[in-house]
């Protein structure tokens, strides 16, 4: 073989990791320096960001950012950590069924999650007037981090828990330790890489939550990312924002490298087999659970989809509610209608991109693991970055950067699938990338010794074992997609980017009987087509493995 | 023809290969022998091409290999765990190698249908992989690296995760099929019954080097080094001073240490000194080993195993003597 050859096909097994790459510097890394710069700039260097540091206001924002985040993991995993026992040690018809709904949370779009949390309230007269207001309290962010989160601690630490060779529990019951020693000696210290990856999680998606605090917590109420939100588009001072936007950065930056450390030292722990299933006793601890489950997960839901047919004060039922969609109101540009179908015709095109640049990422992330440790590494982090770096600061990095060259494209449509699916590719990658590891390697090996050159390989071998994973993370890029609001939120707003979540943004916003039964109307329906989306997806592939 | 020459792969400080040399005549059927972690596995993956060699070369009937990567080399190589495709049945795992050949689908399919039939597996084509028993996995595991037809066929413990009954029938399957096709094969085990029931010449590796190659009953009758008659089983190594001095007496053998086989002793009904080519001991154990018994005899020099058909009256702790065949003695080197 000559050196020419040798350089076109390195090249040729070189381009996904470019075309990755490329994409990722472009529209991510360079908005995202437009903020930092941004963040730095001013009279002094540093001195924008030491006025936002210094300041009083900004201060406590930050501190409130951080322990509301913190408060609401604890509860997650409080809430969450019985069921996952329940999905990982008991075995009952509808099961796999419950999984799967129990995950529609976690992918609903933040604003209808909020929506149903403000149903809630009104329905059971927690909104004000003469009783309890939860109405722009911590309360209501922290049920709606519970209620958002649930999905990912049930997942993440009941996968592992299935995992957990159930024989050794048994052998602890044998030698005569109690059913609780047996969970606090044998199945909490195996269970503790999970507990903490999944925390970490819960913790950064808590830190930077956008849609539920900025409508739950109110104006009362702000975090780090909120604030920054205001700054940029409500009060368009977008130093401050941008300040605000690199403290953020920080922030995430740490958090992301904790639990990248964390899930790294999870994967290392879950042990190769998976053992022969032991099914427990059922009973009270099962209901409870399901009872549990229902009451969180089911309860907002289900108000929700009431509040959706309510007729305002009058009392009764009507559809009034979903037939206003089709109606302009002064507020919006188009009917809600029409921004149900902007969401759904950017859904396609952003989870299709999603699904190329995270598919190409995950390539490159599983070749890096043979190779240099520290480049995975480098790319784990560049990528999951996204993840936890706000949609709300690549909003602002966008309406920094994106409108002079090289890139002149804020005012254009494509902008938003372009934003829709940063947010999505760290979803795919993580979807992908724990499927593509149960790839034997040996398998991989043995296609290659029956004749097969590499990329033939990755073809009949990866991508074959992939496949549930393309579909299940095509289905969270479309879910994100569609509930996108944070990055959505700082695009300007014309009737052909006015996407679904903006739309009942501004619905739940307005005073008015008449708009919020129609916001409610709007929330089903997203929640209807988010569902089905993932719901579909989920069914069909294997999620067992991976966190989320 | 293969021709491993100088072979060298280095984890580390560790030397998995440390210059193997190794020939494999056209439809000879080479075993290679060794205890887990000798580098008998890493040999084969060397000569695959899955493994980059630090040192020596590869060569097939005089072509070096050492820019051939692994898809071309055709070669077949069946892993230890078998690492079938799980996502595909039966029929498209063997069919794999074809299609990589571009072989048209009905010639496929009579090809699959041939190799199945083959290895026993007639019909077998549309079965999952999870459904398949231990012993029908390694047979489509064989069928797929039949398949292709390569002109060198390696085989890493095919049959390790066996039961014992599975084991001895597939071995005798395997010698036969191995004869009738003609390929050249190298087959890697650590069981001994296995590569003398299998192969033409057996080498077996320790540490990364090929200790010694020949035929099953070159080896076995003259293992030349203490470690490999060890490996292979041969409990009773005597030293024999000048003129056949042995601790006990005297022997009619040359100078240096060998190996006594088990069967070289023969019960004499009478108690002699210990003096020439015969022993004295005592029972120390008798070990029940299905078709004939082995004996452990306590003597001055140290124990001896020796097979006996019958250990008629023997009981732990009387006195025997017996007779020793001094042509099932073979001198070791060094």
């Amino acid at each position: 073989m000559t050196a020419p050859v040798r350089i076109v096909r390195g090249a040729a097994a070189a381009l996904p990791a470019v075309a990755v790459v490329a994409f990722m510097v472009l529209f991510f890394a360079w908005p995202i320096a437009g903020v930092i710069a941004r963040g730095f700039g001013g009279t002094s260097p540093a001195g924008l960001l030491g006025e936002v540091l210094g300041s009083g206001s900004h201060r406590s924002v930050i501190w409130f950012t951080a322990w509301q985040a913190a408060v609401s993991t604890a509860a997650t995993v409080a809430v969450a950590l019985p069921a996952a026992a329940a999905m990982a040690r008991l075995r009952f018809r509808g099961q796999r069924l419950m999984r799967a709904l129990a995950t529609v949370p976690f992918v609903l779009p933040t604003v209808v999650v909020a929506a149903a949390f403000e149903g809630v309230f009104a329905r059971f007269g927690l909104a004000g007037g003469d009783g309890v207001n939860l109405r722009h309290t911590v309360w209501a962010i922290l049920a709606a981090h519970v209620f958002f989160n649930y999905a990912v601690v049930l997942r993440t630490v009941g996968a592992h828990w299935a995992n957990l060779d159930a024989r050794v529990e048994d052998q602890a019951r044998v030698f005569g330790a109690s059913r609780i020693a047996v969970f606090r000696r044998v199945v909490l210290p195996r269970l503790a890489p999970s507990v903490a990856a999944a925390s970490a999680i819960v913790y950064l998606f808590s830190f930077t939550s956008f849609g539920v605090v900025l409508i739950l917590g109110g104006p009362a109420r702000a975090t780090i990312e909120t604030e920054i939100y205001r700054y940029a588009v409500v009060r368009l001072d977008l130093e401050t924002a941008a300040a605000l936007a690199v403290v953020q950065l920080a922030a995430v930056i740490a958090l992301v490298a904790v639990s990248n450390a964390l899930e790294r030292r999870r994967a290392t722990v879950e042990p190769a087999s998976s053992p022969a299933a032991a099914p427990r006793r059922r009973g009270p601890g099962l209901i409870a659970n399901l009872t549990v489950m229902a009451l969180i997960l089911g309860l907002p839901l289900a108000v929700l989809v009431e509040r959706s047919f309510a007729a305002g004060r009058s009392g009764g039922y009507t559809i009034r509610n979903y037939t206003a969609m089709a109606e302009r109101v002064s507020l919006l540009p188009d009917t809600a209608l029409a921004a149900l179908g902007n969401s759904l015709a950017f859904a396609f095109p952003a989870a299709a991109l999603a699904l190329l640049v995270g598919g190409a990422a995950a390539l490159v992330v599983l070749r890096s693991d043979s190779r240099g440790a520290l480049l995975g590494r480098a790319f784990d982090i560049g990528l999951t970055l996204p993840l936890g770096v706000s949609a709300v600061t690549i909003g602002l990095g966008f309406l920094l950067v994106l409108d002079r060259p090289p890139i002149d494209i804020r005012t254009s449509v494509i902008v938003v699938p372009i934003a829709h699916a940063l947010v999505g590719i760290p979803f795919v990658v993580r979807t992908l990338v724990p499927m593509l590891r149960t790839v034997n390697p040996r398998a991989r090996e043995a296609a290659a010794v029956l004749g097969a050159p590499p990329r033939r390989v990755r073809r009949e071998v990866d991508l074959r074992v992939a496949a549930r994973g393309v579909a299940v993370g095509a289905g969270f890029a479309f879910a994100v997609s569609l509930g996108e609001f944070g990055a959505t939120s700082f695009i300007p707003r014309r009737p052909e980017t006015l996407t679904a979540p903006l739309a009942l943004f501004r619905l739940l916003g307005t005073p008015g009987e008449a708009l919020r039964g129609q916001a409610m109307a709007l929330a089903v329906a997203l929640m209807a087509l988010t569902a089905v989306a993932v719901f579909v997806m989920d069914l069909w592939g294997d999620t067992r493995r991976g966190a989320f | 023809m293969l021709t491993v020459s100088g072979a060298r792969v280095a984890f580390g400080r560790v030397a998995a290969l440390d210059g193997v040399d190794l020939e494999a005549a056209t439809g000879e059927v080479v075993a290679i022998l060794g205890p887990s972690g000798c580098g008998k596995s890493t040999l084969l993956r060397a000569v695959a091409g899955l493994q980059p060699l630090d040192g020596g070369e590869v060569r097939w009937d005089g072509e070096d290999l050492a820019g051939l990567p692994v898809h071309r080399r055709d070669f077949g190589l069946m892993f230890q765990e078998h690492a079938l495709f799980s996502h595909r049945d039966v029929a498209a795992n063997v069919a794999f190698g074809l299609r990589m050949q571009k072989i048209d689908a009905s010639a496929r399919r009579r090809r699959v249908a041939e190799v199945l039939a083959l290895v026993g597996l007639a019909g077998f084509e549309p079965r999952q992989i999870a459904t398949l028993s231990g012993g029908e996995a390694q047979r489509v595991a064989l069928a797929r690296s039949l398949a292709p037809e390569p002109r060198l066929l390696m085989l890493d413990e095919p049959l390790g995760s066996l039961d014992r009954p599975r084991r001895d029938e597939l071995t005798e399957e395997l010698r036969t099929l191995l004869r009738r096709l003609g390929v050249t094969v190298l087959h890697v085990t650590h069981d001994h019954d296995e590569a003398f029931a299998v192969a033409d010449r057996v080498a077996v590796m320790q540490s990364g080097r090929i200790a010694r190659i020949g035929s099953p009953a070159d080896i076995w009758h003259d293992p030349r080094s203490e470690a490999v008659a060890r490996f292979l089983g041969h409990a009773n190594v005597v030293t024999v001073g000048n003129d056949g001095a042995v601790p006990w007496g005297r022997l009619s053998a040359p100078t240096g240490s060998a190996v006594l086989r088990a069967d070289a002793f023969t019960r004499l009904d009478e108690l002699p000194s210990s003096t020439g080519d015969a022993v004295t001991g005592n029972v120390a154990d008798v070990r029940f080993r299905g078709d004939h018994y082995e004996l452990i005899l306590r003597t001055v020099p140290g124990n001896f195993a020796l097979l006996a058909r019958d250990p008629g009256a023997a009981t732990v702790g009387e006195t025997l003597s017996y007779s020793i065949d001094t042509t099932k003695l073979a001198p070791l080197e060094g």
